[in-house]
């Protein structure tokens, strides 16, 4: 199941990165997260995810590769408010996409942005955290998938 | 003509707004919720509306079906990074008259208006 979700979600912030961006982005061989480790950027939105899987998706990068991005998609005076707004769409487009192969009882959230690094991103405690890395013009940002199937979901 | 961009996303709403460059449109308002969007809808009187369907307070489709009771001839194109094809399908059976599927570009707004006008 892991390997079918992480596919589906390495699709659409290929996706996200071919359409918007000048440049493909690069995905590194997805990794599971470290309770210890730090993996929050600057940045970070979350989407919540329930019906058919229960869980969350973040989507994590640095102030610098949003200010590189930003201009590409007409704002030409990127600042914090525009990273924290471009996170949050990065993470809803991304994880709305992948309702193509998950369906529609997919259902995701409005997502809600956090800003600075925490030490951990919480996750559901019944579900593994992968983390998908993507590459981006030499900038680095995090795709983090938690989630499990819903059992109670036909 | 008179736009009405809904959307939570203020990335989303001035992409959109910056789209319409050589398209027909020469007054934009925007909204950030479907409850919101119906109120505008009712006072603004736009020509079209852009509308998302993830939103806090009211979800866009809900927001399309209490448009469309106010005017039934209303043109609402929905803007979305929801791709599973039953809600698209969904949304022109409420009366949609598009789809736009996230992440979008200037082009692709651009051609969806001018599709949804030359119906």
């Amino acid at each position: 199941m892991e390997e079918v979700i992480l596919k589906i979600f390495a699709q659409s912030i290929t996706r996200y990165f071919a359409t918007v961006a000048d440049g493909a982005a690069v995905l590194g061989t997805p990794y599971l997260s470290d309770e210890n480790e730090s993996v929050a950027f600057d940045f970070s939105a979350v989407i919540g995810i329930t019906g058919s899987h229960r869980g969350n998706i973040y989507y994590t990068a640095p102030r610098e590769k949003l200010h590189a991005l930003l201009p590409l998609i007409g704002e030409t005076t990127p600042d914090d408010r525009l990273c924290a707004e471009l996170v949050g769409e990065i993470t809803n487009t991304i994880s709305g996409n992948a309702r193509e192969q998950l369906g529609g009882g997919f259902m995701i959230s409005t997502p809600f942005i956090i800003e600075g690094s925490p030490l951990n991103i919480h996750t559901s405690k019944d579900s593994t955290c992968y983390i998908l890395p993507v590459t981006w013009n030499n900038h680095r940002s995090r795709v983090l998938v938690s989630l499990q199937q819903n059992p109670a979901s036909p | 003509m008179k736009l009405l961009i809904v959307d939570d996303s203020l990335i989303m709403r001035r992409a959109i707004e910056r789209s319409l460059g050589r398209t027909h449109f020469t007054e934009v308002r925007t909204a950030t919720t479907g409850l919101q969007a119906v109120d505008m809808f009712e006072h603004y009187k736009p020509d079209v509306v852009t509308m998302d369907i993830t939103m806090p307070d009211m979800d866009g489709l809900t927001a399309v079906d209490q448009i469309l009771k106010r005017n039934p001839r209303a043109t609402i194109l929905v803007v979305s990074a929801l791709a599973d094809k039953a809600t698209a399908v969904e949304a022109i059976k409420r009366g949609a008259s598009g789809f736009l599927l996230k992440p979008i570009t200037a082009e692709s707004v651009h051609n969806a208006l001018e599709d949804i006008l030359a119906d």
